[in-house]
């Protein structure tokens, strides 16, 4: 984590704690932190949507189980305790997913236990709920996991619209969005849309228009 | 402050303490969730064989609705060998227990291939005769076999495991009362290419299979061709960027359809 967005996020204001992670300080497309299960798992909407709930869900109960205790980690193992808190939340996540949402589960498989080495959550526990207090922590975690999950079905949202014509909503069924005339006509689906390079375009050209609409994130001296 | 935090006794302490507590909790979570997941393996698992009937009835059936039916429609779970013997033959009177290694539907399709298939296999690439000797040899080999009845009309439901592009891919497949033509078909997978690989199971593709057949002056494998040629009675149009998944489709249906057209050749009453 840099110097600027510990700066930044202790700053009092609560409601910038979830403002902030939601645009400016977007965990994906500003700190780029998370963008390996922003790549994998984007292919369909409802898959993009139940993997930020299960990341929002670890990253707040992680940051406030941290938080309470703060105190009493000892600081020399604290990335240790830090990493068992998320992996014992991950294994709790992934067991509910199996006995509630079987589907789900399936379809997400290897992901979900690799929310434990989501970025995102490591580097919450250690910039934020380390030094503050727990209901700071949660709406940290709250504003974090939410702007981790506005990319992550934006991206999706591309991607399976020209990837597979469809948008899947949870409990829906599968939408078709381009309609049978344009494949009549010779339209196909992109093949590209479907495999993780496509996320990088896709999150670039977020990035881009992010930046373009808030221009005080733009590092004018260069690096 | 009364404690220090820096010091070797509380950082183990802390250590061992926190240990204790979460591996506690988790066993306790994993424990009181096992009866539920277990419960939707097995009642995806029912789901799967009635799909793969491919009749209307069942066609849409959901996973919590396939326990409640499966009796109705399953008379017969037949256990056989890669010979065609009979290793277990239960009907609906006998309640599916879960300790019977050898009940048809207790069978773990895809530990079948992963365990004792895919060694041999792998050994002896390329010679095909050697395997097919190697797999008729290995008393492990089970193959399950579910005789379904609706509306007096039987069929036959057949299982069929191997690998795709990425990991285990595995299927039902469904047969009409000839034991030749297919009648509905299944297919799922662990992790292929979500939007490539994956969409062996979706409808279009699974329901190419219907009525394509097995037979022609013996036992003909189905093929999955590369998309968009002309398809006999025995081949199916593959996925375009899917290229392997469809392979591992094509083997897997092959070598395990022809243990299941030999039994029905050598044993034609199971379809009376």
């Amino acid at each position: 984590m840099s110097e600027e967005t510990k700066e930044a996020l202790f700053s009092p204001k609560n409601k910038k704690l979830i403002a902030e992670p939601i645009n400016i300080n977007n965990p994906v497309t500003i700190q780029v932190l998370g963008i390996c299960s922003a790549l994998a798992v984007t292919v369909q909407i409802d898959n993009a949507l139940i993997m930020s709930i299960a990341v929002m869900a670890v990253l707040v109960i992680g940051n406030v189980l941290v938080s309470l205790m703060r105190n009493a980690i000892p600081s020399k193992i604290r990335i240790i305790v830090q990493l068992v808190v998320v992996a014992a939340l991950v294994i709790i996540v992934s067991e509910v997913l199996k006995a509630y949402v079987y589907d789900v589960s399936k379809q997400l498989s290897v992901f979900v236990g690799l929310i434990i080495t989501n970025c995102i959550i490591m580097g919450r526990l250690e910039a934020f709920a380390m030094g503050n207090k727990p209901w700071a922590s949660a709406l940290d975690g709250v504003g974090n996991g939410f702007g981790y999950g506005l990319v992550l079905v934006i991206v999706a949202f591309f991607k399976e619209v020209f990837g597979s014509g469809t948008i899947t909503i949870p409990g829906f069924e599968k939408f078709h969005v381009i309609p049978q005339a344009f494949y009549d006509m010779g339209y196909e689906n992109n093949g590209l849309m479907l495999l993780p390079p496509s996320s990088l375009i896709i999150v670039a050209i977020y990035i881009w228009f992010q930046k373009s609409k808030n221009p005080e994130l733009i590092d004018e001296h260069g690096s | 402050m009364a404690i220090n935090r820096d010091s070797n006794v509380y950082t183990l302490s802390f250590a061992a303490l926190m240990v204790v507590l979460v591996g506690g909790f988790l066993a306790f979570v994993s424990m009181s969730l096992k009866p539920i997941q277990k419960a939707n393996q097995t009642n995806e698992k029912m789901q799967n064989i009635l799909q793969a009937i491919g009749i209307e009835e069942t066609e849409t059936v959901s996973r919590d609705e396939a326990g409640a039916i499966f009796n109705d429609y399953v008379k017969r779970r037949i256990t056989i060998d890669y010979n065609g013997k009979i290793l277990s033959d239960l009907g609906v009177a006998d309640p599916i227990n879960p300790q019977d290694k050898l009940d048809a539907f207790n069978i773990d399709i895809r530990k079948e291939y992963s365990k004792y298939i895919k060694p041999i296999m792998n050994a002896n690439k390329g010679n095909d005769e050697k395997i097919k000797s190697e797999l008729a040899n290995n008393e492990n080999i089970h193959f399950p076999l579910f005789i379904c009845e609706s509306n007096g009309n039987k069929y036959m439901v057949t299982s069929c495991s191997g690998k795709g592009l990425w990991d285990d891919i595995w299927g039902y497949i469904g047969f009409e009362s000839d034991g030749k033509t297919i009648s509905g078909a299944i297919f799922d997978h662990k992790g292929e290419t979500p939007g490539l690989g994956s969409v062996i199971t979706e409808d279009w593709f699974e329901k190419q299979f219907r009525s394509k057949s097995i037979h022609e002056n013996g036992y003909s494998a189905i093929q999955v061709l590369k998309p968009g040629k002309n398809l006999d009675n025995h081949q199916v149009d593959g996925i375009s960027g899917a290229t392997f998944t469809g392979v591992g489709v094509d083997e897997m249906m092959g070598r395990s359809m022809e243990v299941y057209y030999n039994f029905v050749q050598s044993n034609p009453k199971v379809l009376n």
